[in-house]
Formats: structure tokens, sequence, C-alpha cells
């Protein structure tokens, strides 16, 4: 059953790669959607089964081959489907059915609709071998593939160049984290001996390391891994530019499930991590950094998809403050909730540009909420999650967040707060400016902006919900005892002592007064509300609109222009890199290397001149060379 | 050392060189005939004095007496009684003169090294046709027979060979009338 | 003195010596000589250096083997000398010298 899981979307891809050429478009496209549905439930199936039964072991292993076996080398090519990966799969096959059903009707007029479905189901394979690999080097390959249908995707309107350059870009910087990756893959095998997760995390619990400045070591490898993948920085830079790519691609991909690749890489090896304060540090420090600045760049957007990208690198970084404060629970339940309301915000937005034709950019929106209701609302209920409006389910993850971090560092916990703050702001002034005010489009005329079909307006409603009612999978402990903190057993699960958690070194809840947590509680929300008046006073009261690019001054200047960090790296690493590739392509290749050829051809040509002047047809020579040479045979046979 | 040798030997051997020396010099092509010829004479007459009496005769008979007289009537055939040969530079009678000397050296160093070691085993009348015979016919039948096959071959092919080709005449003789 | 008691003063290595000045000597002149007549006659001193070589083994070991195989030296050398003084006379038909030197066609 697991293997049917994963590669029931593979079986999808080669159908549609081969054949969808000569399908109908409806057939394809449900065909895909098929797909993943059936794993969605399949997957349910198998979850229910590995909570439901307590005689069933931690884990549903199924080897399928060994991979790789060389003298002492051996890796299998084996799936695990244990409680983290379940909730994984879950997400990422249950947002990925209803995206697939979203693009049959956004992307019904593209020529490449086969393509993209293809792909899609290509990307939902490597994402599920991403999670339910058994050893590293199973996520290694999934990880590889998903960088790699995410370079596909985002390219997906190969005819214009700038997409190109975007999904080079993407798949370049995602390659520089895989190096850091692959270092710390290959120094797990050099300490621990092997890649299986069982194994691994056996030794480094046992403490079967001298010194921890391995797993220090190992763990920062990772982490820049999970940079290059999650857009932490100083690899993000490839996100925004990723919404190149059709608005489902950036829903599904770059919001719900892949950038999500490296959360999950850490969670899954908190054994390291919690052996090493250091690494933990630094991911906390890097993950409120990216967020803080993602926020404040965010707010000077006006492409209404790159609002959302920017919001979406803040948000990583949230989870990865709460994973450096060693609250994986929290950062795995913001997981959850951000792939509801991000790919509710993201699929809303694709509405909107669907709506009005293909405009992005949000100053050339403004009062769609009469023409567009059931995205309005969604879309609504969308922005109200992710600022944090009570109990919401962006409420409960963001809140359980805040609280872990106060516990470990209040400044820490101060920054996280500002940065929830701005979220509230850029949000709403993006909600605002687009669905209230005057409309202000030229091109396009207000009667025709329409509602998108019930195919795209369907997986809209649905995540709603869910982004409403999400929080009930990880309630805090004082809503009462009996629903709270499912996420937080479920994570610490073992079996009454039968088997190791997920999290070996076992979750404790912060330690932190009553009153304080309502305290703290009361800042969010204030924030909220704060952010809420001040940008509904600017946007609707007022009716400020986001002015020209031209007539950006200051602060705003440098934020519209992100800190101007793509322009500083490409001053610092792309020029010269391509500099001395032109220097090696014209010196080192045409000179050095071309002559070196072209010397062995005339230095052969030259000796076998030299040697031709023997072969001079005159038959005495040849005799007394006949002569010479016998007399030469002899003499080395004698002596 | 050469004193304790038989005259016949040292005479014998001494004209064999001499003779020789004057096939290899001579600038009269039919001087290095009659030379060569009188070199097969002595070489029969060393024959006799080692026990090979047939041989020494059917040396006389092929080689001198065929193989010879073949040579003659080519050189009279193609007019070349008084040759005057082009001299060749001196370096190249240098070259040849140190290859054959190196061969020579190196051979008589290949004797030196490997020591005498042959046992003298005269047996009388080896030489003897009777003798020669019984040998010839019984284990070396069939290279015998073979030796027929390749005369046969070697006649056609002379024969073949000399045939004139009315156009290659013509052609040469053109040329004789313009050059 | 009988024909037999010469083995009593001669070594084999005697003959040794003289069939490989022979041999020498009739290497120099098929080196030397431009003329393809002589160059021929040179060969035939060269072979019969080696059939006195095997005749005195042949004497000095008692084998008769020796002295059978100048015998096919003969033959051999008899054939030999046939066919190539047919070539040099097509030679010389053809280009009207003996001069081994100017048979350079098959030049490398």
């Amino acid at each position: 059953m697991l293997t049917l899981m994963i590669f029931l979307p593979l079986l999808g891809f080669l159908v549609n790669g081969i054949f969808g050429k000569f399908l109908p478009k409806a057939i394809s496209g449900w065909l895909g959607t098929a797909a993943v549905l059936g794993s969605f439930v399949i997957a349910l199936m198998s979850f229910m089964d590995l909570t439901g039964d307590t005689t069933i072991p931690e884990r549903i292993y199924t080897k399928l081959f060994t991979f790789l076996h060389v003298g002492n080398f051996h890796v299998d090519f084996a799936f695990q489907f244990d409680r983290l990966s379940a909730v994984m799969t879950l997400i990422i096959t249950g947002i990925g059915t209803l995206i697939h059903l979203y693009s049959i009707a956004y992307m019904h007029d593209d020529e490449g609709f086969y393509k993209f479905f293809a792909y899609l189901n290509l990307f939902i394979f490597n994402m599920l071998v991403l999670v339910l690999g058994s050893n590293y080097l199973m996520l290694f390959f999934g990880w590889e593939g998903v960088g790699l249908c995410s370079y596909l995707l985002i390219g997906f309107w190969y005819k214009n160049a700038d997409y190109g350059k975007a999904a080079r870009k993407a798949f370049v910087m995602n390659r520089i984290g895989d190096l850091g990756l692959l270092l710390g893959l290959f120094l797990i095998y050099d300490t621990y001996g092997s890649f299986e997760y069982q194994e691994v995390f056996r030794s480094v619990f046992a403490g079967s390391v001298e010194s921890n400045a391995v797993n220090t070591a190992i763990a920062l490898l990772l982490f820049i891994g999970a940079m290059g993948k999650s857009a932490q920085i100083p690899l993000y830079t490839w996100l925004p530019d990723a919404m190149a790519g059709p608005t489902p691609v950036s829903a599904l991909i770059h919001a719900a499930t892949m950038v999500t690749a490296g959360i999950y890489l850490v969670i899954r090896s908190e054994a390291i991590y919690a052996l090493s304060p250091l690494a933990r540090e630094v991911v906390m420090w890097i993950g409120l950094a990216t967020s803080l600045m993602a926020a404040l760049i965010g707010l000077k957007q006006n492409d209404i998809k790159k609002v959302l990208a920017y919001s979406t690198v803040s948000q990583l970084g949230l989870m990865f403050i709460a994973l450096g404060c060693g609250a994986y629970t929290a950062a795995l339940f913001h997981v959850i909730t951000h792939a509801f309301f991000k790919a509710l915000l993201f699929l809303g937005s694709g509405s909107v540009i669907h709506g009005m034709h293909h405009e992005q950019d949000i100053r050339h929106m403004g009062g769609l909420r009469k023409k567009m209701p059931i995205t309005y609302l969604t879309f609504l209920i969308g922005t109200l999650a992710i600022t944090g409006f009570p109990f919401l389910s962006g409420f409960f993850s963001k809140d359980e967040i805040l609280v872990s971090a106060f516990a470990h560092n209040k400044l820490v916990f101060g920054l996280a707060l500002i940065s929830a703050g701005i979220t509230g702001f850029y949000m709403f002034r993006m909600f605002f400016v687009t669905f209230h005010g005057t409309y202000r489009n030229t091109h396009h005329s207000f009667d025709k902006v329409h509602e998108s079909p019930w195919l795209m307006t369907l997986p809209l409603l649905v995540l709603a919900v869910l982004s409403v009612i999400g929080g009930v999978v990880n309630l805090p402990h004082y809503l009462g005892e009996g629903i709270s903190g499912i996420l937080h057993h479920t994570l610490n699960y073992d079996g009454g002592g039968k088997f190791s958690p997920i999290l070996i070194y076992p979750e404790h809840a912060p330690e932190i007064e009553h009153t304080t947590e309502w305290l703290l509680l009361g800042m969010a929300v204030s924030v909220f509300v704060i952010a809420f008046l001040y940008t509904r006073n600017k946007y609707v009261v007022q009716g400020a609109v986001p002015e020209a690019d031209s007539a950006q001054t200051g602060m705003g200047k440098v934020l519209a222009n992100k800190f101007y960090v793509d322009e500083a790296y490409d001053t610092a690493f792309v020029s010269s890199l391509e500099a001395a590739g032109e220097v090696v392509g014209n010196y080192v290749d045409d000179k050095a290397v071309k002559g070196l050829v072209d010397g062995v051809g005339s230095g052969s040509n030259g000796i076998s001149r030299l040697l031709s002047i023997i072969q001079n047809g005159n038959i005495e020579y040849y005799l007394v060379y006949m002569v010479i040479g016998v007399a030469l045979l002899l003499a080395f046979n004698l002596f | 050392m050469l004193q304790n040798l038989p005259i016949p030997f040292l005479v014998l051997s001494f004209l064999t060189i001499l003779s020789a020396l004057y096939v290899v010099t001579s600038k009269n092509p039919v001087h290095s005939v009659l030379a060569l010829i009188f070199t097969f004479f002595t070489i029969s007459a060393h024959y006799v004095l080692l026990n090979a009496q047939f041989l020494a005769v059917v040396n006389l008979i092929v080689y001198a007496g065929a193989i010879m007289v073949l040579f003659l009537f080519v050189l009279m055939l193609l007019n070349l009684s008084k040759e005057s040969e082009p001299v060749k530079s001196n370096w190249w009678g240098i070259a040849a003169a140190i290859s054959a000397g190196s061969l020579l050296l190196i051979i008589t160093a290949a004797f030196q090294v490997s020591g005498e070691a042959v046992a003298k085993n005269p047996v009388e009348g080896i030489g003897l046709v009777k003798a020669l015979g019984k040998v010839l016919f019984t284990r070396f039948v069939v290279p015998f027979e073979l030796t027929g096959i390749l005369f046969l071959a070697a006649m056609v092919g002379a024969v073949l060979l000399g045939k004139r080709e009315k156009a290659v005449d013509a052609l040469i003789s053109k040329e004789e009338s313009n050059g | 003195m009988s024909i037999l008691s010469v083995f009593n003063q001669l070594e084999i290595s005697h003959y040794i010596y003289l069939s490989t000045v022979l041999f020498s000597i009739g290497l120099f002149g098929v080196l030397f000589r431009r003329n393809a007549i002589i160059l021929l006659m040179c060969i035939e001193l060269m072979l019969n250096a080696v059939n006195l070589l095997f005749t005195a083994f042949s004497s000095y070991m008692g084998d008769a083997d020796g002295q059978i195989f100048v015998f096919f030296i003969m033959v051999v050398a008899a054939a030999e000398a046939a066919v190539g003084l047919a070539i040099l006379v097509l030679v010389y038909r053809n280009t009207r010298k003996t001069d081994v030197s100017f048979l350079d066609q098959l030049k490398g």
C-alpha cells in the first residue's frame, strides 16, 4: 500500500507525459488529479491504521530493493510511514489534490496542459519520496527531484526568457544549499556508519560520538541545505522570482510543500539538533533575520504574488525560529496551518489574476469584492488566519511559536512579535488595496471582471474551512486537557515505551506561568488589532493607493528594491564568475588546451615525417637496416 | 695456433677466402663469376676433407656446373662484360663493412660464449651415396618430393617471366630510338 | 695423411670461423655491390658458407641429417637463382639497367 501510494503519482506522470498529447484535456487533468487523490485516500487509511491500532509498531516500513551495495556501503531504497511522515504526506497529497483540481480550470486554455499535470504529478511523487524515505539518501533523492520539478514548473512558460532565468536561479541557489546538505550527509555516514534514520538516531542517542563538534557540524551543514530549499538568508532570493511560474505552482510548491522540506529535515534530525545548542542558535537567529527582512520588503511590494512570496519567506523564518528554540511541535503545527492559509491565499490571488485577465499589480485593482464575492470571502479568511485573528488556525500556531520564543530568549520574542505585526500590515495593505476602494484599472473594464468557475472556488472554500478549524490540531493546554496538544502527543508518542518516538529527546512545554501566557496572547492580539486599524484607516477610509515605483523615496525605496540584495549578489558572485568563465573560455581553452591537442597532432606529424626519411625505397639501405637489425637481435639475445 | 693446423686445410682456407674477396671486389662481372666458380672448387675440396664425398661432387655439378653457367649466360645476354659501374662513395663501403663486420663479430662472440661442446663422433662412410641415400629416402622422403614441386614451380615461373611481350618491346625500342 | 685423421687436428671451431668469415664476405658483397647479378652471386656465396658449416657439423657429429639439409639448400638455391635471374632479365628489359639503386619506386 505504501508503494502504491508513492508510485501512483509517478504513474500519473508517465501516462500524462507519454500519452498526454493525445488525450483530451479533461481526461489528462482529471487523471492527474485522481492519481494524487488516490494517494491521499491511501495515506488517510494508513494513518488511521497507524494511530488506531496499538499493535502496529511505530512505523510501516517497506523496502523495495537494495539501492547501493558496494563493499561496506549499503543503502536501501526503502520507505517508512511513521507519524511525522504521515502528517507531511497528508498535507502534500491533500492540498495537492485541491491544487490539481484548481489547475484544471486555471490552466484550461494553456497548450501545455498535459505537461503541467505531468510535472505536478512528478513533483508529488518526489515530495512523497522525500518525506517517506527511511534513510537520508532517499530524502536526498526526493530533495533533488523536487528541485528539478521546481525548475520545470517555474519555467513552465518557457517561451519567456525571463521565466527561464528565474527557473535557473531557483535551481542554482538550491544547488548551493545542496552542497551543504551533501557534506552533512557524508559526515553523517562517516560518523554513524549508516544513512537509515533508525540506526543513525539510535547511535546519536546512545552517545557514540566523543566530541559534540561533529554533531554541530552535521546540524549546520544540514541547515545550509534547508536554507536553500526553504528560502532563508542568504539563499532566499529565488523564491520571489519563482513567482514567474503559474499560480498553482506557487501555491503548491512555493508555499505549502516544497519549501517546508527544510523544516521537515530539521524535525527529522531532531536527535542531532538536540545535542547541538550552537546549531539551534544559528537556526533561530537566521530564521529571525529572514522573517524580519522579508516582512519589511513585503511592505512595499505591489505585485500580488510577490507580497505572498515574501510573506512565505517570512513565515518560514518564524518556523525556523521555533525549531531553533527547540519547539518542534510548534514548527510542524505552523507548517500545517501555513500550508492551509498560504495555499488559500495563493489560489485566491490566482483567482483574482484570472478574473482580472492576468493583471497582477494591486495598484491596478480595487473594489473587486463586489464582482468576486467568493474569492473575496475566502481571501479575507486567509488574511485573517495569517495575521493571527483569534481562534483561527494561524492564531494558535503563531502564538505557540511566540510562547516558545519567549521562554527561550526575550529579545527573539520581541523581534518575532514585531515581524508578526508587520505581517499584519502588509497583508491587510494588500487585501484592502485589492478588494476595497475604487476600481483603478484602465485596460480592462470593470464589467468584464468575473468570479472564477466552481473548479477554482471549491478548493478555495475547502481551504478556507481548514484555515478556520485547523487550529484544532494542536490546541494550547489552557483550553482543556482532552482536546489539546494532539500534534504534540503524536510527535512524542512512544506506544507506552515500546518504541522511540519521532522526537527522541522528548519535548517539554515551555515553563511559563499562566498569567504570562495570557499576557503574551494579549500582546499578539493587540499587534493584530493595531495593524488592522492602521491599514484600514489608510487604505479604506482615506483611500490611499501605493505610489508608483518612480515615486519611492528613502527607506521605502530601499524596501521596494528588496534591500538591493539581488544586485549585491550579482556584483559579488555572478559577475566575477562570468569574468572567470570568459578568461577560461578564451585563454585557457582556446590557447592552452587547443594548443596541447593540436601540439600532439603536429608533434606526431613531425615525428612521422622524420621517420619516413628512412623509407626511401632504396634496396641497399633496406639491406643495411636488415643486417643491423639482425645483429642487434643477436646481440640482445646474447647479452 | 695456425702452426698446428694441417697444411691442406690452411691452404684451402686461404684460397677460399681470397677468391671470395675477389668475387666481391672485382669490377669486371665475368671475373667475379670465374672467381666464384673457383671458390666453389675450393669449398668442394673442403667437403672432401670432411668426408662428405657425395656433397663435394654434387656441389661441383650443381653450383659450379649449372648455376654459374646460368649466371654467365645472363651476363652474356645483357652484355655486361665491360661493366663500368659507377663507384660508390667511400662511406657506403664503410657502412657495409661495418655492418658485415659487426655481424661477424657477434657470431664469433656467440660462439665463444656458448663454448664448444660438440662430441667428436666420426662415422666411416657417412658421406657416401649409400648412407645418404638411405636417410634421404626414408626419413626425408616428403621434403624430397616437395622439392620436385618446388622445381616445377620455379621452372614455370622462370619461363613465364622470361616471355617477351610485344608491347613492352615496342615501347623500349621507341625509347632507345629517341634517347 | 688419411682423411679421417684430419679430425685429430682440427676442431669444429676452425670450420665455424671459416664459415663465418665467408658469410661476412658474402654479406659485405650484398651490401656494397650495385650490380644485381653480382648481388645474386654474393647471396650464393653466403649460402655456400652455410653449406660448409652444415657439412662440418654433420661430419663431426656423425649425423647424416646435416648433409641432407645441404642437399635441400642447394635445391632451393638453384630454384632461387633461376627465378631471380629471370626477374633480373625482365627488369633489364624495362629499364636497360642492372643497377639496383634505380629500383626505388616503393618509396615511403
